[in-house]
């Protein structure tokens, strides 16, 4: 009998096949999309277009401490120093083409949807001008609102239609809607897997490592479309389960103590320094905001629910909400602290981060501290002063249980 | 003749130059209220044909800490200035701010205000970015009607078909005029110094813009009663960016010689270069020139125009350079740096880069920065 593969070596050989075939369908003469990370992916898996992610390949790059010398390149044309380090990285990769973490074959359109920030819009202007390349952008206005207005979602949908025009353009090809709607259906049942899994560690002690969760996003990225990753995410699910129904936590060699989530991206030139720090206080990160970032689940051929669902993450939604989100987090998660990354890069996420912070504490009573970091920037984070402020969050947890008897 | 000309442009100065006390002036003048109105671009035109007044909020000269609360270090000068305004109560006296959303750091803002400022009425409003395309019309169209209620609610009546209309007549009068005015410039290096003609042009934020036109107008009109000074000496600059601010920046360039024969700045020109034609219902057009706005940061442009629309403005205003007056932290102007930059170069157009923030300690690196590159164009 064939040995079963685990979660995780599926994983990797995913992300290499990820790579190859865009390379290798380039060398083959088809089309190939740079797309941002929650875009509607489904109309290029349905053309049948490869697809790669600039945000994906520049963390990769990060996470093997290759950043630094693409950033220097940017900033040596002109790239200000202030703007999102993913896109001088990208920026320079575009130029480079070259990096041992993982190499990306250049695209022939451009796919953009700035309901993660606006930043991506002048970034991917940036790649299509440079490029010569024709640029599909989808303009998911932020929601200063609780909900995602019945405008919005019309002026999305419209947006959707008009994409799909323009990809038969582009292409030549007309667009298969029954293979549209198989699409969707396999990304909605994908993502539902994947907050599936990342709720199992809800259970305490948690069967999942969150730093774990930042090496899966890489996947619910660029394979929520696909059969592969629909299987993926079933695998991990169940192997986490089976990890919990027999009482296992995160570590062989070490007791989860303190539950906490991560606000914000990794540092992915840090990664394994900030989980070592977290590990030797018995920290678990048992979530982030990522599970709920590609929870994108609508019913099929269902373009309204689609264009909602893509509008509805939530650093394009409001403070009340965001607030909200993290509160049930902290109730649902059983946490103990929270770890606020204010990321140098993600102007978005950060200039909320203080409110927010002051409302989830109000309402929680849980502690938590902010660091400040880049995610891939190597310049723009301290060891030192995380792990003073991770210290810091100790005593405060620390405090609170024996407090409050919290356990 | 020449005094007329004077006293105009020493009384539209002052307007510009204390925007508290005009905007409090205008209100007592015209009797009406004032709604606040953020960059980059907003629907000033619903404002005025609701009886109100637009007054710009392109933040000030302020020191203190109160925005910390809210914002890191590396937040925009004009965010930080404008949300610490707001936590002083010094806009307590508007009826309303219209905030926008161009930006990651606009959307925060919009967030933040309504908790910490809630007396101040936040009107939020998102233009779209894909706003040339039929689905893109049809969404600025449904806001501008969402906004229209949300103003008319403020101003207690409604805004009558008639009233818009004629709002968007003065509007496109007060471009064509600021067109005319920026042009004839060139011609009075030494009336118009850089500093004088950014206050000018400024002022339109803190007046009625039908009291407005007129002196505008009037000026010109005087103006062109008076022969052309003698310029060649000077050097003929265009600002492209944020702002022509801190104050002190523009007299360095008259230190240097330099005189404004043309900008680009999301203060300035942005506000006025783009006229829509007279076809359809004012909303239309209203949508319209934003469609035709080209050239902004802030607006998605797939061409990424800009860098080509500044060598074709060096051409036709024979300018020698151009200084690009970077906002720091402003992220999209940042965005649009290094490709202006390449245009530029390939375009052989001399061009000096400096960072600026509204409010500086010390102008002494950009004094040398700007006397070099007066040099260099010698
Ligand atoms: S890190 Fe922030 S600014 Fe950069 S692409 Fe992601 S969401 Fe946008
Ligand atoms: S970053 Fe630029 S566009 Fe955004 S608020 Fe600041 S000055 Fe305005």
């Amino acid at each position: 009998m064939e040995h079963q593969k685990t979660s995780k070596q599926l994983l990797g050989e995913l992300l290499d096949k990820h790579y190859a075939d865009a390379l290798q369908a380039k060398a083959d003469g088809k089309p190939v999309a740079w797309s941002t990370s929650i875009a509607p992916q489904e109309l290029l898996e349905t053309m049948g277009i490869h697809v790669v992610y600039p945000e994906n390949h520049a963390a990769a790059i990060g996470a093997r401490k290759h950043a630094q010398e693409f950033i220097n390149h940017s900033e040596g044309k002109g790239y200000s120093v202030d703007i999102c380090s993913y896109a001088r990285v990208n920026l320079a990769y575009m130029d480079i083409q070259q990096c041992e973490a993982a190499n990306i074959p250049l695209p022939d359109l451009i796919f953009c949807c700035n309901n993660i920030c606006n930043t991506v819009i002048k970034w991917y202007e940036n790649i299509a001008r440079e490029l010569n390349v024709p640029m599909i952008f989808f303009d998911l206005p932020f929601n200063h609102a609780y909900e995602v207005s019945d405008q919005n979602v019309r002026y999305i949908k419209a947006q959707i239609l008009e994409a799909i025009i323009r990809l038969e353009e582009i292409t030549g090809q007309k667009f298969d809607y029954d293979r549209f709607g198989e699409v969707m259906r396999i990304s909605s049942e994908t993502s539902l897997w994947w907050k599936n899994a990342s709720l199992l560690a809800c259970a305490k002690p948690s069967p999942l490592n969150g730093f774990e969760l930042f090496n899966y996003m890489a996947t619910i990225v660029c394979m929520r479309g696909t059969k592969e990753g629909l299987e993926l995410f079933k695998l991990w699910h169940d192997e986490l389960k089976e990890k919990s129904e027999r009482g296992i936590g995160p570590w062989k060699d070490a007791e989860e103590k303190y539950r906490v989530m991560w606000d914000g991206i990794a540092c992915w030139p840090y990664l394994g320094d900030t989980y070592k720090v977290l590990k030797k206080y018995g920290i678990n990160m048992v979530t982030s905001t990522y599970p709920d970032s590609w929870y994108i689940v609508y019913d099929e051929n269902d373009l309204d629910g689609m264009a909602r669902a893509y509008s509805s993450n939530y650093v394009n939604r409001n403070l009340d909400f965001g607030t909200d989100n993290i509160v049930n987090i902290v109730k649902d998660f059983r946490l103990d602290g929270i770890i606020y990354h204010s990321n140098r890069s993600c102007k978005l996420m950060d200039f909320r981060q203080f409110e927010v912070q002051r409302r989830v504490e109000e309402a929680t009573g849980v502690p938590s501290v902010i660091f400040d970091g880049d995610q891939t920037d190597p310049r723009a984070f301290s060891l030192a002063q995380f792990e003073t402020r991770i210290q810091a969050l100790v005593e405060m947890m620390e405090a609170r249980k024996k407090e409050w008897g919290v356990s | 003749m020449m005094n007329d000309a004077i006293n105009l442009i020493r009384e539209l100065e002052d307007m510009g130059r204390n925007p508290k006390i005009s905007i409090l002036k205008t209100m007592k003048e015209t009797g009406k209220k004032a709604v606040g109105c953020f960059p980059i671009y907003t629907p000033e035109e619903l404002v005025y044909a609701a009886g109100m007044l637009p007054v710009g909020m392109w933040g000030g000269q302020t020191s203190g800490t109160l925005s910390d609360r809210y914002l890191q270090g590396f937040c925009c000068s004009i965010m930080k200035a404008n949300t610490e305004q707001a936590l002083l109560g010094q806009y307590d006296f508007l009826s309303a701010v219209i905030v926008t959303a161009y930006c990651d750091t606009l959307k925060c803002v919009i967030e933040n205000w309504k908790i910490a400022s809630p007396q101040l009425n936040v009107v939020p409003i998102v233009y779209p970015q894909n706003r040339k395309t039929p689905s893109g019309k049809m969404y600025m169209k449904d806001e501008f009607l969402r906004i229209k209620k949300e103003l008319e609610r403020i101003a207690g009546n409604v805004i009558a078909e008639q009233d818009l209309l004629e709002s968007v007549d003065l509007y496109d009068e007060y471009r064509c005029i600021m067109q005319e005015f920026t042009d004839t410039v060139q011609d009075y290096p030494d009336l118009l110094k850089a500093k004088t003609r950014h206050l000018i042009i400024k002022a339109a934020y803190f007046m009625d813009k039908k009291i407005y036109n007129e002196k505008v107008s009037k000026l010109i009109l005087e103006l062109r009663k008076l022969p052309p000074e003698n310029s060649r000496k000077r050097k003929r600059i265009i600002l492209s960016g944020f702002i022509s601010e801190p104050d002190g920046l523009l007299d360095i360039m008259t230190d240097n010689d330099m005189y404004v024969v043309a900008d680009d700045l999301a203060h300035e020109s942005r506000q006025f270069r783009t006229i829509a034609a007279k076809t359809g219902s004012p909303l239309d057009r209203m949508i319209e020139r934003i469609a035709l706005q080209d050239g902004c940061a802030f607006l998605f442009d797939e061409k990424k125009s800009r860098g080509r629309m500044l060598t074709a403005m060096k051409e036709k205003y024979r300018a020698d350079g151009i200084i690009f007056c970077q906002l720091k932290f402003c992220d999209p102007e940042e965005f649009d740096y290094p490709i202006i930059k390449k245009d530029l170069e390939a375009a052989g157009v001399a061009s000096l880069y400096i960072e600026i923030e509204q409010q500086m300690d010390s102008l002494e690196q950009l004094r040398t920065r700007i006397q070099s590159f007066g040099e260099v164009l010698a």
